[in-house]
């Protein structure tokens, strides 16, 4: 059953806790990513002067991710309010980003309400919007039929798509089955192996110099096992990356910012807009951060992602609702 | 045949295990009256293991902070999205056993054992 190992132990990447917590120093509800150049480059935090003149300049994305409308406890009795504030600071860009990527949890319930809400906020910033499902967005008894019919349009599988945009290939990958038929409970998200041969087959006929952006709700490497933020099979779907020189993983769920490089792979994990959730730590499970008033704002955030520059990693800003 | 004494001695027992009942309903493994309660609190489902008699209904009760579900991982039953105080029956007609999972927080398991009606349990 579940670990209860309190001790700071090593995860698979040898990474203790503490030195994982000083890696999560920084955090933002959106961030900038840029597009110039075809290679994905992070702005920062939207709002940022760096990332207002880059944008400028280049073209560029926001991920928002963890929207939880319906939500409903302390930590955050409106999350509707500030998912507003989070596309409220999108529209106040000075330079618009070219669309929208959402990683997830748009719903606390997947009831068609809470999306109907969602939907109608999100539509405010009049850009197309790249959804992957989290697991609160299938939780339904239709196990997903009702976010596909709804978000899935095109889409492979359980919803797991690309595409290409500014010489960036994008992937949406799905994550959050964990009781589906032939998946076998082991405590961490699982991506499955047809989605895997699709995956494979989607790079197979890409040239190595193509830039990878992967989203993906749960984080794709392990961040902390106890609590099941990591993805089983994920080492699959990087045998298949290895070989690209720029891949950069976006994802939501943990609603904290966490960093990682991995040799050709940035992984970046993004704030929520409606709560944020307690760091990796002793206790059998996260929650989420009541924090006092007036506090929530700087927990909450928007990232702005930007493609130009250099031909490394994308450049992203993430910014909070309030600084 | 049985001496009346130890009939007697037994219907005592049976009475006054009736009695606990109501008064321990989370927790118990033993077959007991219907509906028995499966506790969600702590993103545990408490017992993680319950032994059942067959047409026994099950009840499981979400008392934590977080949404929970309750889902068979052969489909044989699963739950809508159960938020705070929400709760899910589900009675267990035929014997076997049923590994049970949350499918929001993949680390959360549970097992129903449902013994056949009138056998040894």
């Amino acid at each position: 059953m579940r670990d209860r190992d309190d001790k700071g132990r090593p995860d698979a990447d040898g990474m203790h806790r503490r030195g994982f917590l000083k890696c999560m120093s920084w955090a933002g509800t959106g961030v900038v990513w840029s597009l110039a150049g075809g290679v994905p480059k992070t702005l920062g935090l939207i709002g940022e002067a760096d990332a207002a003149e880059a944008a400028a300049s280049q073209p560029t994305f926001v991920q928002i991710s963890d929207s939880h409308i319906g939500f409903h406890l302390p930590a955050n009795p409106t999350p509707e309010k500030t998912l507003g504030e989070a596309i409220a600071k999108i529209n106040a860009m000075k330079a618009p980003p070219a669309f929208l990527v959402h990683t997830g949890d748009i719903s606390h319930l997947s009831k068609p309400d809470q999306w109907d809400t969602a939907d109608q906020i999100i539509g405010g910033a009049k850009k197309q919007v790249f959804h992957i499902p989290g697991e609160h967005d299938i939780a339904d008894l239709s196990n997903g039929k009702a976010y596909l019919a709804r978000y899935g349009k095109g889409t492979q599988g359980r919803g797991w798509y690309s595409f290409d945009m500014g010489g960036v290939h994008f992937i949406g990958l799905i994550n959050v089955y964990g009781f589906l038929p032939g998946f076998q409970p082991s405590g961490l998200a699982q991506l499955g192996n047809d989605q895997l041969e699709w995956l494979e087959k989607d790079l197979a006929r890409r040239p190595a110099s193509t830039p990878i952006v992967v989203m993906a709700h749960v984080p794709l490497w392990t961040i902390y096992e106890k609590w099941g933020w990591g993805t089983l099979d994920a080492g699959q779907a990087f045998s298949y990356l290895k070989r690209f020189g720029s891949v950069t993983v976006l994802n939501g769920h943990i609603h904290q910012i966490f960093q990682k490089v991995e040799g050709n792979i940035t992984f970046h994990t993004a704030r929520s807009t409606a709560f944020p959730i307690t760091p990796p730590g002793p206790e059998p499970h996260f929650a989420p951060l009541k924090l006092p008033a007036g506090k929530l704002g700087e927990y909450l955030g928007v990232r702005t992602v930007d493609f130009a520059h250099s031909k490394g990693a994308p450049a992203l800003i993430d910014s909070a609702l309030v600084a | 045949m049985i001496p009346k004494r130890a009939v007697l001695g037994a219907l005592a027992a049976a009475i006054m295990f009736a009695a606990a009942g109501p008064g321990a309903v989370a927790g118990e493994t033993a077959a007991a009256p219907s509906p028995t309660v499966v506790d969600i609190r702590n993103f545990q489902f408490q017992p993680a293991t319950l032994t059942v008699t067959a047409g026994t209904t099950v009840m499981w009760k979400n008392d934590d902070g977080s949404p929970h579900s309750v889902a068979a991982q052969t489909g044989a039953f699963r739950s809508e999205p159960l938020d705070t105080n929400d709760s899910f029956s589900f009675t267990f007609a035929k014997p076997g056993t049923y590994v049970y999972g949350c499918t929001f927080h993949p680390m959360m398991l549970g097992k129903i054992v449902v013994k056949p009606k009138g056998g040894a349990s």
